[in-house]
């Protein structure tokens, strides 16, 4: 008779290894296990050789406990009284040194790394980035005119000779370059991800944490939040976009640029986003206002998803949005028509169509057709 | 001296107060679960409830893996999934963990140490009344406003932010620290109960070198139970503080900080972790020696090894927060604390295994459960370690990886041994044996169930999978790892299932057991089974550890087992008829006492000052007339 054991380690190691294959074949992106840069290399170079010996120690101590069972187990004609063992001292005081020894030797290196990876970049070939998680998306801040030479004091976004261009869910970086992250919360602790550049590193309230990427090579890596914020934490992702440095220098001419279309008082946008919907109680259409609490639509356009990355930019999606976001992404807003809505209740995007305050108008699908042509126009 | 302190407890003497309150008298039939102190019917009401909880919990799994079986799910909508992770972590831990252990035990530890009860029996009584009324007032949050939300660590300011502050719709936050607060009272009680027991009240001779192992985890595990619960207990009253009366601790604007509460809360978590599987180490070392009909190897170093995880337990909480930004000195230093704390570890599971070797090795549920066990938790330690790999950490944390990493821990490790002991102690506890055919297809479902449910999710966390998100986009390669695993948790479920079917099978015309079915080792096998309600005729006298072992068994020259003629040193004074004993009579009063606390609780959560004013005078009453109450029921 074949040992139970025995009939039901072949079906598991099939399995085992399927899921190993199906590991090996997939690119989605946000993989910590293909690094495509510096920082998250290090902590690849890291982490595959423990786990290399993690798992040769976990196959030796299933393979002796599997062996053990069939071995020692009782059966007719094996005598029923063992050999009373109560312990060995030179064996016991070895497991205790040799496993002491192999987490010494880890040691080293994880420390020597840990240290690495905290040193900020220094130098004028340094990007620094302000980041700003909020429910439920993410905000980014990047000197109009980076990468001067004689700038690099902490302070030099504040320096920077123009100031701060503001977007939302999708960060451009030129390749080949460190980029100094800064980390702030709008609101809950949030946590910054993007596992092919770079470890996480927590978004706090009132405190400015800081991580290092740079991406090797071009390329769009996915992001997310990774610390539990509420609502819809699933929804809040961004992206990462490396290109070449003439590439990049653009795209940030671009959007310092001013908006692309006409956005001021008396023309019919304006007018229905700032006086019909109320729109720009949280967000602004045009760069020359500071930035609010939602994003920056300034150059909307410009962005290939929105909705904190949940959703692609385009018509259909749009016109739905505009008018019952929520029912696209779970959010915890109320109109802010209602006379007493405080701002700390808005979390996230009212509907236009539902719970309407008595007395204003819900969104029509002319008016939401209006503004989304807008919305696509500002590139 | 050694302690020789175990007594009938109550005088017979004490004259009962005329008229004004009296005992209950009903020892068996349906009222006497109400009122009984006797702390093997707490400890059968512990874990019968605990596992109802942990039905309900699992079927919150099944709700989150049926979510998660594939992209874009639509099963549960954010707000109810955000909901069930909440309610499973937070009832697995509080209310199924925790107080599966401590119906162990309850049940095991006065017979294992020689003992009629526990020191306290109302105490203990009140603790499970808390620990039930509790777990009720956490999902009575279902029906009146919102169950919690926040997840099962609560972090703040998500937690903290008022009700009107939108951060997490309806009341489940306050649910969530007031019903904490309120399990954490019964679990202090119930610690503060073990240690007082198992330092006073062994049988004479029994040092604590000699006690078995399981009772050494518990008193660990007491100790850890009795001071990381007022750290968790802080932050709690902190967190509804916020929410309520805006005290800002939490609220960096106000010059609070909601790191603080991190700190405070794995202060508590982490010990927390080895409060769980502490006993499930406890267990197996007791299973491991008897089915392999070996002492457990090295029992010292596995007694110290587990003394020194309750020590070093409290120095690794920061490894929860390696992302937080706590600075490279604290990185460096919480890496290799969490990196020293797996050597103990590691020695426990090679002396288990040293146990098995050369063993006469009997595979039958018990055993295969506490293999299981081994093998398991081996796996969750070992990716434990690579946690402790700060830099790595920093890309697992708040990953799918690391909800591998701790369900082999705690199902891999403390649900597995939970199983095993059900197996093993069900003869003792009910007389008959579960049915050993059944406990083995139980068995290998739950293996392979858990291991298809756990396993892939190390793969898709490393592939960039975070936890706790409702759902998740369809291109992204974590398909097929999130599809294996709702099969997997499918197939646990039909493991558990065929558990019920055992127990209600054998309920009825299972095998009756005799009071040593399994050639056992320690105490308990020496009295009849189901243990009678004064648990030792005659206190025994210890002469060594596995005391009852060697009333059976010598060792020849070679050091092989050698039967003694029967009743050999066996006086027989164990099976006497118990007759004269005082045992400590049942109370209404631990029942009473308890009801104030979520009478209070509502007021607190729905702030209602008049419904504090009855919560309050429920407990007084209860206070007073548990002071005052006749110490015997009249005859």
């Amino acid at each position: 008779m074949t040992h139970p054991k025995k009939r039901i380690a072949a079906p598991v190691l099939c399995a085992g290894l399927a899921i190993l294959l199906a590991a090996c074949s997939n690119n989605n992106q946000q993989n910590s296990l293909e690094p495509k840069g510096p920082e998250a290399q290090k902590i690849d170079d890291l982490f595959i050789p423990i786990l290399g010996v993690a798992i040769v120690i976990g196959v030796l101590v299933l393979g002796v406990t599997v062996y053990m069972a069939i071995r020692f187990r009782a059966r007719p004609g094996r005598p029923d009284n063992p050999k009373q063992v109560h312990g060995h001292t030179v064996l016991e005081i070895s497991w205790t040194i040799i496993p002491a020894l192999i987490l010494a030797v880890v040691a080293v290196p994880t420390v020597a790394t840990i240290w690495d990876l905290a040193e900020r970049p220094k130098g004028p070939d340094v990007l620094r980035v302000e980041v700003t998680g909020k429910q439920w998306w993410w905000e980014f801040q990047l000197p109009k005119q980076p990468l001067v030479p004689q700038a690099t004091s902490a302070k030099y976004n504040a320096e920077s000779p123009k100031g701060l261009v503001t977007t939302a869910t999708e960060l451009h970086i030129p390749v080949g370059v460190k980029v100094d992250v800064a980390l702030n919360s709008g609101d809950m602790i949030h946590s910054f991800w993007v596992p092919e550049l770079s470890g996480k590193k927590d978004v706090m309230p009132a405190r400015t944490n800081r991580l290092t990427l740079e991406a090797s090579k071009p390329g769009t890596f996915l992001g997310a939040c990774a610390e539990y914020c509420g609502l819809s934490h699933a929804d809040m992702r961004f992206r990462v976009i490396a290109e070449p440095m003439a590439k990049w220098k653009a795209w940030l001419a671009k959007i310092s640029g001013p908006p692309a279309q006409p956005y001021e008082q008396g023309n019919e946008i304006y007018n229905l986003t700032t006086n019909t919907y109320k729109c720009t109680n949280c967000h602004i259409f045009n760069d020359a206002q500071a930035p609010n609490y939602g994003p920056n639509l300034t150059h909307f356009a410009d962005r290939s998803t929105f909705a904190g990355g949940a959703y692609e930019t385009n018509r259909k999606n749009l016109l739905r949005w505009v008018r019952d976001a929520p029912s696209m992404v779970a959010m915890a807003s109320k109109d802010c028509r209602y006379p007493d809505t405080p701002k700390t209740i808005c979390v996230g995007m009212p509907s236009f169509v539902k719970d309407t305050p008595r007395g204003e108008k819900k969104m029509t699908p002319e008016d939401a057709a209006k503004i989304v042509d807008f919305l696509l126009g500002e590139k | 001296m050694t302690t020789t302190t175990a007594r009938a407890k109550v005088p017979a003497t004490v004259a009962p107060p005329r008229g004004l309150l009296w005992r209950p008298k009903a020892n068996s039939g349906f009222w006497s679960w109400w009122t009984t102190v006797d702390h093997k019917k707490i400890g059968i009401l512990y874990g019968g409830l605990a596992m109802v909880f942990f039905l309900v919990a699992g079927i919150e799994a099944l709700l989150i893996r049926l979510q998660l079986a594939g992209p874009n799910g639509t099963v549960l909508t954010a707000s109810q999934y955000n909901t069930l992770f909440t309610m499973h972590g937070t009832t697995m831990v509080f209310l199924v963990g925790m107080p599966l252990a401590t119906a162990f035990g309850n049940y095991l530890i006065p017979l294992q140490i020689g003992a009629r009860d526990v020191a306290f029996p109302r105490l203990n009584m009140f603790g499970f009344w808390v620990f039930a009324l509790g777990g009720v007032f956490l999902y009575s949050g279902f029906f009146l406003g919102g169950a919690p939300n926040g997840g099962w660590f609560g972090y703040t300011p998500l937690t903290s932010t008022p009700l009107t502050g939108g951060a997490l719709p309806g009341h489940g936050p306050d649910f969530w620290a007031v019903g904490l607060v309120m399990l954490g009272i019964g679990s202090v009680t119930s610690g503060l109960n073990f240690v007082v027991t198992i330092l006073n009240m062994r049988a004479p001779g029994m040092t604590l070198m000699r006690m078995p192992v399981f009772v050494w985890m518990m008193l660990v595990v007491a100790f850890l139970t009795v001071f990381a619960m007022p750290a968790v207990t802080a932050a709690l009253i902190m967190v509804f503080f916020d929410r309520n009366f805006s005290t800002n601790f939490f609220v960096a604007a106000a010059g609070g900080d909601p790191l603080l509460y991190q700190h405070l809360f794995w202060l508590f978590g982490h010990p927390e972790v080895y409060i769980l599987i502490l006993p499930g180490m406890g267990i197996v070392s007791e299973t491991l020696p008897v089915f392999a009909r070996k002492p457990l190897f090295g029992r010292s170093v596995v007694i110290f090894s587990g003394i020194a995880i309750g020590f070093l337990g409290w120095g690794v909480w920061a490894h929860h927060m390696f992302a937080t930004g706590l600075g490279p000195v604290a990185q460096t230093a919480f890496g290799l604390s969490t990196m020293l704390i797996a050597i103990p570890t590691g020695v426990k599971i090679f002396n288990w295994m040293g146990t098995v070797w050369g063993g006469s090795v009997k595979l039958n549920s018990p055993m295969l459960f506490s293999l299981g066990f081994i093998a398991m938790f081996t796996i969750g330690g070992l990716s434990g370690v690579t946690h402790s790999i700060v830099p790595a950490d920093t890309q697992q944390t708040d990953t799918y990886y690391v909800v591998a990493h701790f369900h082999y821990v705690l199902f891999g490790g403390l649900v597995f041994a939970i199983f095993g002991g059900f197996y093993y102690w069900w003869p003792k506890v009910f007389g008959r044996l579960l049915d050993d055919r059944l406990g083995k297809v139980n068995f290998w479902l739950m293996l392979i169930g858990f291991n298809l449910t756990f396993f892939p999710m190390h793969i898709s966390g490393l592939q960039g999978q975070p936890r706790r998100t409702y759902t998740y986009p369809a291109d992204m390669g974590w398909d097929t790892m999130n599809f294996i695993a709702t099969v997997g948790a499918f197939v646990i479920a039909l493991s558990v299932l065929v558990f019920l079917i055992n127990v209600f099978k054998t309920a009825r015309n299972g095998e009756v057991a005799g009071a040593d079915p399994w050639d056992g080792r320690t105490l308990e096998w020496s009295i009849p089974s189901p243990a009678p309600e004064y648990n030792f005729a005659e206190i025994p006298q210890i002469h060594s550890a596995d005391d009852f072992w060697h009333r059976k068994y010598t060792e020849d020259e070679e050091g092989r087992l050698v039967r003694l003629p029967a009743g050999g040193s066996d006086d027989g004074a164990t099976h006497g008829d118990g007759h004269g004993i005082h045992l400590p009579s049942p109370s209404y009063f631990p029942l009473i006492l308890a009801l104030g606390l979520p009478i209070l609780g509502y007021a607190a959560v729905f702030k209602l000052p008049w419904l504090a004013v009855p919560g309050v005078i429920v407990l007084l009453f209860g206070v007073y007339a548990w002071a005052i109450e006749p110490g015997t029921a009249e005859d």
